[in-house]
């Protein structure tokens, strides 16, 4: 039973895809966390719940009748200013601080939005239907919801439009710049302070997109951040700050992973797996690490 | 310094002073007989916490404006003290300590789910006190051989037990093939134990056995699998999200089962707001208002139905319904035990014997009921998309007869 996997071969190619299309709206969440670490050496354990407070603004727009697929433009530009505030009212007294500091400033606001999330918007699990419909391959034994196929599609052109912006825009020239030396783009006329400002709000804004996709692929719940922080701090880890093609690499890579280790474990393990994964990356890491010589420069 | 001290003298005083005006309240003041509740009222129980809540008080009035309860000649009446859980078990044990040994509250009322009766119910043990609880159904509360603990709803190993027998039925007797994913919490797995043992009963087999985590918000594996498998039952139960996940799923991925067994499908609003993708499904439940039991207080199950959702704006979930059934059987027991005595009532309340219009109550040995079968209903839609629950099981109140098999999708 536990490698019926490999006894269907219509089901490894079912698990492959829905493994890449989860990994894809994972490396979306991943990328702003990225952004942000690499710019403002920040871990920011509230991003799960900026997924989440973002999928909320789409469930709620299809309370009042509007398709949640609008969410996607919608949602980012509320969590832009969600993102600000954070940034002006605790990330800015963190922000240069070690490490450690800004994990806990972090990890306080995350619980204070689950509080206020549940506060607000009950504890209910919701979730937003798109009506999309599904896609059938090989005679209905490979399926597709298209919801899941349009969350991948926004989470690329989403992806690639930050690309473009972060090299061809002023406000991303200045945001690389910061990320490569705070102090001297300070001294020639960058104003850093914006400039992480805009960080946080566009990490926001992304996870705000993936809220909304989330809210129309699977559900929503104010307690459900979480999971969705420790995959993003494991995809960047494993691709490493700064490399964003890695970070799509190894978002549709863990995707596929926990796919695989559902099938061949079982579904309990899932979640754990990602643990263990991480555990294992950090410590091949580490041993990687321990055999390069180091020296002075 | 000095004014750090003046402040924490200040702030040690009132503290003080707060702390010798709680203890006025006890068991018994006046013509009122204080019940002490700890309920999610925030955390992640919260709606079913308020659902409970909402349920307890307006037994409370009712009983109360009905002429109340008659101890010894004098007439009594109900009153609630609730504190908030957060939907915290460590916190529920703490707020039970606080009930009993700070407000002296002698008699308690359940919390909401199976986790935090299971905290609550050693203490409640330890200070002798009764308590009648309406939303613990996890078996291994009635095993470990609490006196004071009563629970007025059927154990969860019997929630979809029904589902499987009705299977097994409809295939003539021979055994079914079940697939079935059960969150990992005490409730689901209890659950799942009751399937274990229908199927070894009925000499079915369990092709699929998946435990879904808590975080867990995506079933596409598992539906994978059973697309591949193609058994003749799949279970399903996870509360509000397990429920939620595995319809939204089901219909996207289009997977085909003869039959579909839930539970939660009511908190869920599957019919209400998930409409035609939650067809067909069957869902466990501890009461409908269609059932025709009756009591002098509320009549019967559409009349507390009509009477709640005037009060509250929403249909009672069966979770409603078997809180204010909680307080019937207090009044019954204190009654007959013409004493608020605590022993002499423990004992009025093993001895239940009643019918209230949730169903019918008497307590085993373990404290769980035992005259109340679980009703299953399944989601029917008409040609408009209009979806409700009808009873379908146990045949003596199924007010539609089971549709089975479910029909494909491609055919709908």
């Amino acid at each position: 039973m536990d490698f019926l996997i490999f006894q269907v071969p219509m089901l490894t190619l079912q698990a492959v895809l829905d493994g890449l299309l989860l990994g894809i709206l994972f490396a979306l969440i991943a990328y702003g966390m990225a952004l942000q670490w690499g710019v403002m050496n920040i871990i920011n354990i509230a991003q799960g719940d900026l997924v989440i407070l973002g999928g909320y603004i789409a469930y709620f727009m299809y309370l009042y009748g509007i398709h949640p697929a609008w969410g996607v433009i919608v949602s980012p530009i509320i969590m832009y200013f969600v993102g600000v505030v954070i940034y002006k009212l605790v990330i800015n007294k963190v922000v240069d601080r070690d490490l450690f500091i800004s994990i806990l400033a972090t990890f306080g606001i995350s619980i204070l939005f689950m509080q206020l999330m549940n506060f607000a918007f009950g504890a209910d699990v919701v979730l937003a239907n798109s009506g999309y419909g599904t896609t059938m391959l090989f005679d209905n034994s490979v399926t597709l919801p298209n919801s899941k196929i349009f969350s991948a599609f926004i989470s690329i052109v989403f992806a690639i439009g930050l690309v473009v912006y972060m090299k061809k825009s002023k406000l991303g020239r200045a945001i690389r710049a910061t990320a490569q030396n705070a102090r001297a783009a300070k001294i020639l006329g960058v104003d850093t302070e914006k400039v992480y400002a805009a960080t946080f709000g566009i990490n926001a804004a992304l996870c705000g997109v993936a809220g909304a996709l989330i809210s129309i692929t699977f559900t929503i719940h104010p307690y459900m951040g979480l999971p969705y922080t420790i995959r993003s701090f494991m995809i960047v880890i494993v691709a490493g700050l700064g490399n964003l093609p890695g970070v799509a690499m190894s978002g549709m890579g863990l995707g596929v992973f926990e796919e695989f280790a559902d099938y061949i474990l079982g579904t309990e393990f899932r979640i754990g797996s990602v643990f263990l994964l991480l555990v294992l990356i950090l410590v091949y890491r580490r041993f990687k690490l321990s055999r390069k010589r180091e020296y002075l420069k | 310094m000095k004014i750090k001290n003046i402040i924490i003298t200040f702030v040690s005083a009132i503290a003080i002073l707060f702390s010798t005006s709680v203890v006025s309240f006890a068991k018994v003041v006046g013509d009122k007989i204080i019940l002490g509740a700890a309920i999610s009222l925030t955390g992640k129980y919260s709606s079913n916490g308020v659902h409970t809540q909402n349920g307890y008080n307006m037994a409370v009035d009712r009983i109360n404006d009905m002429g109340g309860i008659k101890v010894g000649g004098k007439t009594y009446k109900f009153d609630i003290i609730y504190y908030d859980d957060e939907s915290n078990p460590k916190r529920a044990a703490q707020l039970a300590e606080r009930l009993i040994s700070q407000d002296g509250v002698e008699f308690m009322l359940g919390p909401y789910s199976s986790g935090l009766t299971k905290a609550i119910a050693p203490v409640t043990e330890k200070y002798g006190v009764p308590m009648v609880e309406a939303n613990g159904a996890s078996r291994s509360l009635f095993t470990k051989g609490y006196k004071y603990l009563f629970a007025v709803l059927a154990p969860a190993n019997l929630y979809l037990d029904v589902a499987i027998e009705t299977a097994v039925e409809l295939n003539g007797g021979k055994g079914v093939r079940i697939a079935q994913a059960f969150e990992q919490d005490a409730f689901s797995q209890d659950v799942r134990l009751g399937i274990l043992d229908a199927a070894e009963r009925t000499g079915s087999k369990i092709i699929i056995d998946d435990k879904l985590p808590k975080e867990l918000n995506d079933m596409a594996a598992t539906l994978a699998k059973v697309k591949a498998v193609k058994p003749d039952v799949l279970v399903v139960s996870g509360h509000t999200k397990g429920a939620l996940t595995a319809i939204r799923q089901i219909a996207e991925m289009k997977v085909d089962v003869p039959m579909l067994a839930m539970t939660h499908c009511d908190a869920a609003k599957l019919s209400k707001q998930h409409g035609k993708n939650s067809q067909y499904a069957l869902c466990a439940s501890q009461w409908h208002k269609t059932l025709t039991y009756k009591d002098d207080f509320f009549k019967d199950g559409m009349t507390y139905a009509a009477d709640f959702e005037k009060l509250f704006g929403y249909d009672p979930p069966y979770q409603s319904a078997e809180s204010s059934a909680a307080l019937l059987v207090f009044k019954d027991a204190f009654e007959r035990a013409n004493s608020f005595d605590q022993k002499k009532v423990r004992d009025a309340l093993a001895d239940t014997n009643m019918q209230t219009f949730y169903g019918n109550i008497k307590f085993a040995e373990g404290g769980q009921n035992v005259d109340k079968p679980m009703v299953l209903f399944q989601v029917m839609c008409d040609d408009a998309g209009k979806c409700e629950n009808k009873v379908v099981a146990p045949l003596k109140w199924a007010s539609a007869e089971l549709i089975h098999p479910i029909p494909k999708w491609s055919e709908r």
